[in-house]
């Protein structure tokens, strides 16, 4: 019999060392009274409103709708957020929260290093001390975060275990959390990890949602026919879902990193090519051999090159209220450029994903049917890359 | 009385770890009955997996040496059915949660009854998610075995009134590996055991010298010892057995 806390559906739970318990008990017990405290939820709405730029604007992208020929498209801007990504909004809820709690030290795991540059953002606001594992092959691929980081006073820990990458980087910040769990409080990047993560992350994110819902409402007087995210470990896209989950005429689509496709091996695409297990503190679904091996994922984007999903998405693909579509590195780039010269508008790679799929169902919709897209980071980072990729080298 | 509680009958228990398939299975045996000839009261054997978070560097190193030699669950059990045929002493499996999972919890209980272990370990599955283990186990004459960890706690006197087989205590925060000191009030840990249940503890993490197994040994009824073992296979290789069973015999005769 699984035990019923931290649920979503068969999914989620807390499977993590002893040693552990007590902190996520700790952190589950204070985010339970904080978040109904007046208090922490004013100061955190004005982090939001007056440092991190909220409300994101709800962009009509009306040269992208022409050029499609179907659906109205808009863009929910998470890009303009201060640190240019959705990742900000989850971090000011946990440092602050981590704060209440007389925690003096924040440490993360960080991908395309968007949640890294965050939490280290949000360590020095609050003047706490930061520690930030990332992968060696991303601190390569992302070498300006890394910059940013150490700008921002944090202390970047490369990770050269396993594959290198986003997963051995959640893994190294686990192995840290259990050395060191007084002072320290671990600022998880995503819905994922143990509970409560998965709905501290979600809370925090809700709020794109929040915002989408009452825009287009003043914008077109009705809810939007689809949302669209991309999909790593889900947090901007849960954030999308999130407020939209009751109204079932509301498509939920999250777009999965395939690589070079769900074929092949080179592939992120958990959804469409995991099965049921239990890693890094859930049950999930997540990319792994027949022996639970965890395999060893690609994506062109640091950000959504993890094996695994978060919970309340495997949940939601269950009971069927979410769709999750894979969207090969090919597509991802086609739809970073296409962006950009359409509308002027430089999404994250990760973003991109959720372009190129709503460029693929857009022409099918009528005129007057309405896509979201969330553009969940903006897409200097990715230039380098994007460059290379193209066959061309550029340097910075 | 299970297998695993006779381990404790021989005055303090030595519990050596090691990953199985490091560098090869054939080794993985050798080191085995060295270990059980120098004394050695327990063994965990170690199913690698791919991404061990509870390990340190030296034991995640075994994992991948161990899996790059091409090792799997089911050649694992082929493994310990073949021990079987002279190794007596009783055998623990120290593995992660999906492995188990994903092979099917009740198979794997199955296929450790029907193999010859006697016991299981799996870091990532506390007290809150046990349920979904131990029946399977239980229902094959396996032990779920328990951790208790310096931050535990309130939590000690459930964990303790629900063990089976020993009580694993983790002796200082962190993953496993080797340390100069351990700081932990252990003997407070372990009498707040031993008010709740008469199952033996045994004390890991961190272990590495005769001098710290006997003060182990002092306060708790057997003492485990991992990367000490696994970083002599890993310098040895092929031929690590008779250093690995000489450390052993220095080991449990420092806690004798």
């Amino acid at each position: 019999m699984t035990n019923p806390k931290g649920r979503f559906g068969i999914h989620g739970g807390q499977y993590i060392p002893e040693t552990l318990m007590n902190a996520v008990i700790e952190l589950e017990q204070a985010y339970e009274f904080y978040k109904n405290d007046p208090a922490f939820n004013a100061e955190l709405e004005t982090l939001f409103n007056e440092y991190a730029n909220r409300p994101s604007l709800l962009y009509y992208a009306s040269k992208m709708t022409a050029d499609l020929g179907g659906a109205k498209i808009y863009l929910k801007r998470e890009d303009l957020n201060h640190t240019g990504a959705h990742k900000i909004n989850n971090v000011l809820g946990q440092a602050l929260l981590a704060k209440k709690m007389g925690k003096t030290r924040l440490i993360a795991e960080t991908g395309a290093g968007q949640h890294g540059v965050a939490t280290a953002t949000a360590a020095a606001l609050m003047g706490m001390e930061c520690v930030v594992f990332m992968g060696e092959e991303d601190t390569k691929r992302q070498a300006l975060n890394v910059y940013r980081m150490r700008l921002l006073g944090a202390e970047v820990i490369p990770v050269t275990s396993g594959t290198a990458t986003l997963k051995d980087a959640v893994s190294e910040a686990m192995r840290e959390w259990t050395s060191r769990i007084a002072d320290t409080h671990y600022c998880l990047g995503s819905v994922m990890g143990p509970h409560p993560f998965p709905t501290i992350v979600r809370d925090f994110q809700a709020v794109i949602s929040k915002e989408i819902r009452a825009q287009i409402l003043e914008k077109e007087g009705r809810l939007p026919d689809a949302v669209i995210a991309c999909v790593g470990g889900g947090s901007n896209a849960i954030g999308t879902f999130y407020h939209f989950i009751p109204d079932a005429d509301v498509r939920l689509i999250g777009c999965e990193a395939a690589g070079r496709g769900i074929d092949t091996f080179e592939t992120a695409a958990t959804i469409n090519t995991g099965k049921l297990g239990i890693f890094h503190g859930m049950k999930s679904y997540f990319c792994q051999d027949e022996y639970g091996q965890i395999a060893p994922v690609y994506s062109i984007s640091a950000g959504l090159d993890y094996p695994g999903i978060g919970p309340e998405h495997a949940h939601l693909h269950d009971t069927g209220r979410a769709e999750y579509v894979a969207v090969t590195d090919d597509e991802a780039v086609n739809a970073f450029e296409y962006l950009s010269r359409t509308e002027g508008i430089i999404p994250a790679i990760e973003s991109a994903h959720a372009v190129a799929h709503a460029m693929k169902i857009a022409p099918q919709m009528a005129k007057d049917q309405i896509i979201v897209i969330t553009i969940s980071g903006r897409g200097d980072k990715d230039c380098a890359a994007i460059a290379r990729y193209r066959g061309e080298d550029i340097h910075e | 009385m299970s297998k695993i509680r006779e381990a404790f009958r021989n005055g303090k228990a030595f519990i050596p770890f090691i990953t199985c398939g490091d560098p090869d299975l054939e080794t993985t045996g050798r080191i085995v009955r060295e270990m059980e000839a120098a004394g050695a009261d327990l063994i965990e054997l170690g199913i690698p997996f791919s991404d061990p978070t509870a390990e340190g560097p030296v034991i995640q190193g075994a994992n991948i040496r161990a899996l790059a030699g091409g090792v799997t669950t089911d050649r694992i059990f082929d493994f310990v059915r073949e021990l079987r045929q002279d190794v007596r002493v009783p055998l623990v499996f120290m593995t992660y949660a999906n492995v188990v999972f994903s092979y099917g919890i009740e198979r794997f209980a199955q296929k450790c009854a029907e193999t010859g272990i006697d016991g299981i370990i799996l870091p990532d599955v506390p007290h809150e998610e046990k349920e979904e283990f131990a029946p399977a186990c239980r229902a094959c004459g396996i032990d779920f075995i328990s951790l208790i960890a310096p931050t535990s706690e309130n939590r000690i006197a459930e964990i303790a009134k629900d063990a089976e087989g020993f009580l694993y205590v983790v002796s200082s925060l962190g993953v496993t590996g080797v340390r100069s000191e351990i700081n932990t009030d252990l003997a407070a840990m372990t009498a707040q055991i031993r008010a709740n249940t008469d199952i033996p503890c045994a004390i890991g993490f961190g272990i590495s010298t005769p001098e710290q197994a006997a003060a182990m040994a002092a306060i708790a009824d057997g003492v485990i010892v991992g990367s000490a073992i696994v970083r002599r296979i890993g310098e040895h290789g092929r031929d690590a057995a008779p250093v690995v069973g000489e450390y052993v015999r220095s080991m449990k005769n420092a806690i004798r």
